[in-house]
């Protein structure tokens, strides 16, 4: 399925865990040093760099670019590191969260509260990534380096949806079709 | 004595760190090969596709195979007959990391004071350098990048020895359960048994050097490691986490004598993109 950015309740009422799917428009970029900083803006009462309402972060922070693109290689990084910090985005509007790996239960229930989604993209396959990947600016805390927060405008980023708005889990439905052991 | 200049290590050590993080060893690409012809799940079968074309880009020379060119690991087998000149063994491997990255458009990904204010060095230094003293006049360089979502999935036991086998055994797969989707699977699990502390956790890490999949040559364990390997591909994680029989390319187990009192164990686990090289001056 294709979808585009910001994304709203409509879209994000037909997205269902195991779901793929391929994203185009803009989506931002941080990853755990960002998100500690928003949250601290937050805390403090004042304005993130961006407008999280309907945007979709994507948990990453690249290589180096070479000249002539716009951006190194691209892969999403685990986001169990930033559950301490998706309900409070998710609380001011995000609507949407790329990484890989499992997120904790506050985090999912924070997505059916809030009407928002967490895609899934392949880790480890960052230079294909890459090439969805049009345009890449830094908008905000520079001097973090890799992990500064970006903008970037996407087409056909491939994705997965991992855990949709009605509880389903794409990891634990896969698990549990494939297991050939009791328990766990 | 033969001189080895202080360098030709740099020089070497930034060659490897550039090597490791655009060419996938055909050891790791014939596993990944394999795995695609038996993963049965149609969405692990989708991974590795991407796994395997992601690795061919890669292989351009453009683009590193993962965004996370990780925390440079370099072992040395340092022959007692070598001398090095020039100046001081480790500042010319950190100056080859140095170099290596900056030419290779690497990401940096080490930060300094690291429960405070988490400072990027800038540099990807330092290295962490293991050094062994072996018989010789030759310097084996072996760079391992290890990306930091998969050795955040690693995991330190001491067991009492009447755990024996078979607690090491469960202990191991429930950690790879545990892991699911966070390691980037397919894995390969490194396990440490024996030494101490230190010792145990190094043979895990030492033993994701093998070529994928070689079974260890004492019998005894290469049958540990297999039966790992067959329980660990019971649990249904598949590539990625979302479901698939493949969630392990190899188990590899490595050990060493202990204390009467103890029996150690470690799991490292290496994400598919298993990224090493190595040189001999």
């Amino acid at each position: 399925m294709r979808i585009t950015t910001p994304l709203t309740n409509e879209v994000i009422e037909q997205l269902h865990a195991g779901d793929a799917v391929e994203i185009t428009g803009t989506i931002y970029v941080g990853r755990d040093a960002a998100h500690k900083r928003m949250i601290a803006a937050l805390n403090a009462g004042e304005e993130l760099p961006f407008d999280p309402k309907g945007q979709i972060i994507y948990y990453m922070g690249p290589s180096p670019a070479r000249p002539g693109r716009p951006i190194g290689s691209a892969g999403p990084t685990t986001s169990y590191r930033m559950d301490p910090y998706a309900p409070r985005m998710l609380e001011v509007g995000l609507k949407g969260m790329i990484g890989k790996g499992n997120r904790s239960p506050e985090v999912r229930e924070a997505l059916k509260k809030h009407k928002a989604v967490y895609f899934a993209a392949t880790g480890g396959a960052a230079a294909l990534i890459a090439d969805s990947i049009k345009e890449a600016e830094i908008i905000a805390y520079e001097d973090l380096g890799a992990e500064a927060l970006q903008k970037l405008r996407v087409e056909n980023f491939p994705a997965i949806v991992v855990n949709d708005i009605y509880g389903g889990d794409a990891y634990e439905q896969g698990k549990a079709k494939y297991r050939l052991v009791v328990g766990g | 004595m033969r001189d080895i200049s202080t360098e030709q290590i740099t020089r070497a050590v930034a060659r490897l760190c550039i090597e490791a993080n655009y060419h996938l060893g055909e050891d790791v690409l014939d596993a990944l090969r394999n795995a695609r012809e038996e993963e049965v799940s149609p969405v692990g079968q989708a991974v590795l596709d991407q796994i395997l074309r992601n690795a061919e880009i890669a292989a351009q020379g453009e683009l590193p195979l993962c965004q996370d060119t990780g925390l440079t690991v370099v072992f040395l087998e340092l022959g007692q007959d070598v001398h090095i000149v020039g100046g001081d063994l480790y500042e010319a491997i950190n100056e080859g990391v140095r170099q290596g990255y900056q030419e290779g458009y690497l990401r940096k990904s080490v930060v300094d004071k690291p429960f405070s204010a988490r400072v990027n060095t800038r540099d990807n230094t330092p290295a962490v350098i293991h050094t062994e003293i072996v018989p010789g006049d030759r310097l084996k360089i072996t760079v391992a990048p290890k990306g930091g979502g998969s050795e955040n999935m690693s995991y330190l036991k001491m067991f009492s020895p009447a755990a024996g086998r078979q607690g090491i055994v469960d202990w191991v797969v429930e950690r790879v359960d545990k892991s699911g989707a966070n390691p980037c699977p397919p894995i390969i699990v490194g396990v440490g048994i024996g030494g101490t502390i230190d010792q145990t956790t190094l043979l895990a890490k030492k033993s994701l050097l093998r070529p994928v999949g070689q079974p260890h040559p004492d019998p005894e364990v290469a049958e540990l490691e297999a039966e790992i390997l067959e329980r660990v591909n019971k649990l249904g994680i598949g590539p990625q986490g979302l479901g698939g029989r493949v969630t392990a390319l190899a188990v590899h187990v490595e050990t060493f004598p202990c204390h009467i009192a103890s029996l150690p164990a470690a799991v490292n686990i290496q994400c598919h993109s298993a990224r090493h090289k190595e040189a001999v001056l």
